[in-house]
């Protein structure tokens, strides 16, 4: 049985961590909030540029690569998580559990092998 | 070793005494908001005292001396400093999204600074599934990250959430995987059975050169992952100004900054529980003497004296390597680390099933 503080559910507490984290986060604003100094000029809402005007929209155009990255880091993710259970059960079944992640892993492997050689992984 | 658990059953009957359970179970959450808190704020304090002190001797300057004894009170004047600050809302900004980060990067890392092991009893959330509620939760920060960037309405800040975006998501697939290395060898998930299965050897010691090679991965990964040392490129100040929080004003950027030093110690944190035993004290099997002297330290300062050690190597790394290109760490992460990774997952499974590990 899993050890647990005081007894209580560990999703109570998890939730109560989480509580802690907003109330940090509330506590510090509105302590700011109460003491901070409060200006209102014109030019204080422009968005950092090198100190000169903004110029154009901020929503500016980016390296489509981030978006090819985002992909390869879905699909790796999704069979790592795929890989816990094993991992934890991998010591009681032996070498059945070993052929079936292998063949898993090399189906996998394939994948990576495949965006290496289309020229994904390299940033352009 | 001094079992925490007899404080709190103690304190936990205490209360039962005199109140009815609802009751109970709320002080007892109020307790542990209490705590963790308290803990959050003196390791984040710590941590930047401690990074400013290192960085100063790497770099032969004293760090921080004007403000109390050898600097000490320097984190406390920082504190009220940036707590009177203004908070500047920019026009055009997406205000829910952009005040709604700031919550999210810090539930993240209050979540997982929840689930490490601080001593024999001493641990909050302990779930079943534990190290991989640590890597679910972890990931939420991301998501504040890129919010940030994406609702500050500036070109800087979108190009710094887009790069630290991509560049933790990467390095979580390493740190993932070499945690499953860990795992793996371990047969739980549980962050007390990791514990408990290093009773007799840490698992860096008992995991021959896989595990050691997973350490080596997680160390990399998981400095990447916090946007630090020589992968600090969302924050290059020379191109993007500071990254992502650029547009973020006193305390809001506070919690950014609080939130990636308590990243650090939450990651330094889990190498110690994985690879160098939780809070387990230093074992060599057949030295009877000396493994009682070891068992006499707390077991709190093991926890916190392995997680400042990694700290201190992860500032090393910080302070000696020069900031890589984009390319380079995408090609380090996808090229080297993962392919090398899940060899070194599957060369663990095999030494896991054949027994060849120590202490089998």
């Amino acid at each position: 049985m899993d050890f647990s503080i005081f007894g209580v559910q560990s999703t109570t507490l998890a939730i109560t961590a989480a509580l802690t984290g907003v109330l940090l986060v509330v506590g510090a604003l509105v302590i700011a909030w109460l003491i901070g100094p409060r200006s209102y000029t014109e030019k204080k809402g422009e968005p950092f540029e090198c100190g000169i005007p903004t110029r154009g929209d901020s929503m500016a155009q980016y390296h489509v690569g981030y978006y090819l990255f985002a992909i390869l880091f879905l699909m790796f993710d999704v069979e790592t998580v795929f890989l816990f259970p094993w991992a934890t059960i991998c010591k009681n079944i032996g070498t059945q559990a070993l052929l079936a992640v292998g063949t898993f892993l090399v189906i996998l492997v394939l994948g990576l092998a495949y965006a290496w050689k289309k020229g994904a992984l390299r940033w352009k | 070793m001094f079992d925490f658990g007899i404080v709190t059953n103690w304190i936990h009957e205490f209360l039962m005494r005199f109140m009815p359970a609802w009751l109970t179970t709320t002080v007892e959450c109020v307790l542990v908001a209490v705590g963790l808190l308290v803990a959050y704020s003196l390791i984040a304090m710590f941590y930047i005292f401690y990074e400013r002190k290192v960085c100063g001797w790497i770099q032969c300057r004293l760090g921080p001396m004007r403000v109390g004894k050898w600097g000490l009170l320097q984190v406390f004047a920082d504190v009220i400093k940036i707590l009177q600050k203004e908070l500047i809302t920019l026009w055009h900004t997406d205000k829910f999204l952009f005040k709604l980060a700031p919550y999210l990067v810090l539930i993240a890392s209050m979540l997982t600074f929840a689930c490490l092991p601080w001593g024999r009893g001493l641990q909050i959330v302990d779930m079943n599934i534990g190290v991989f509620f640590i890597v679910a939760v972890s990931s939420i920060g991301v998501l504040g990250i890129l919010l940030a960037g994406w609702a500050s309405n500036s070109k800087y800040t979108l190009i710094g959430a887009m790069r630290s975006g991509a560049q933790m998501i990467s390095y979580e697939l390493s740190c993932g995987i070499s945690i499953l290395t860990i795992v793996c060898l371990a047969g739980t998930m549980s962050v007390t059975g990791i514990v408990e299965a290093q009773a007799d050897g840490w698992f860096i010691f008992k995991g021959h050169l896989p595990a050691v090679l997973a350490f080596i991965i997680y160390i990399i990964a998981a400095n990447a992952e916090n946007n630090r040392g020589p992968f600090d490129l969302p924050e290059a100040e020379h191109e993007l100004t500071a990254g992502y929080h650029t547009e973020y004003s006193g305390i809001h950027f506070g919690f950014f900054y609080l939130a990636e030093y308590l990243n650090l110690f939450i990651v330094s944190g889990i190498a110690a529980l994985l690879f160098l035993g939780g809070w387990m004290p230093l074992h060599i099997s057949g030295w009877d003497g000396f493994n009682a002297v070891m068992d006499y330290i707390p077991s709190v300062v093991w926890f916190l004296g392995k997680a400042f050690f990694m700290t201190f190597i992860f500032m090393w790394i910080r302070w000696s390597f020069p900031r890589v290109r984009i390319d380079q760490m995408l090609a380090l992460e996808w090229r080297y680390l993962m392919p090398i990774g899940l060899v070194n997952l599957v060369v663990m499974a095999i030494i896991v099933t054949k027994g060849w590990y120590f202490g089998a």
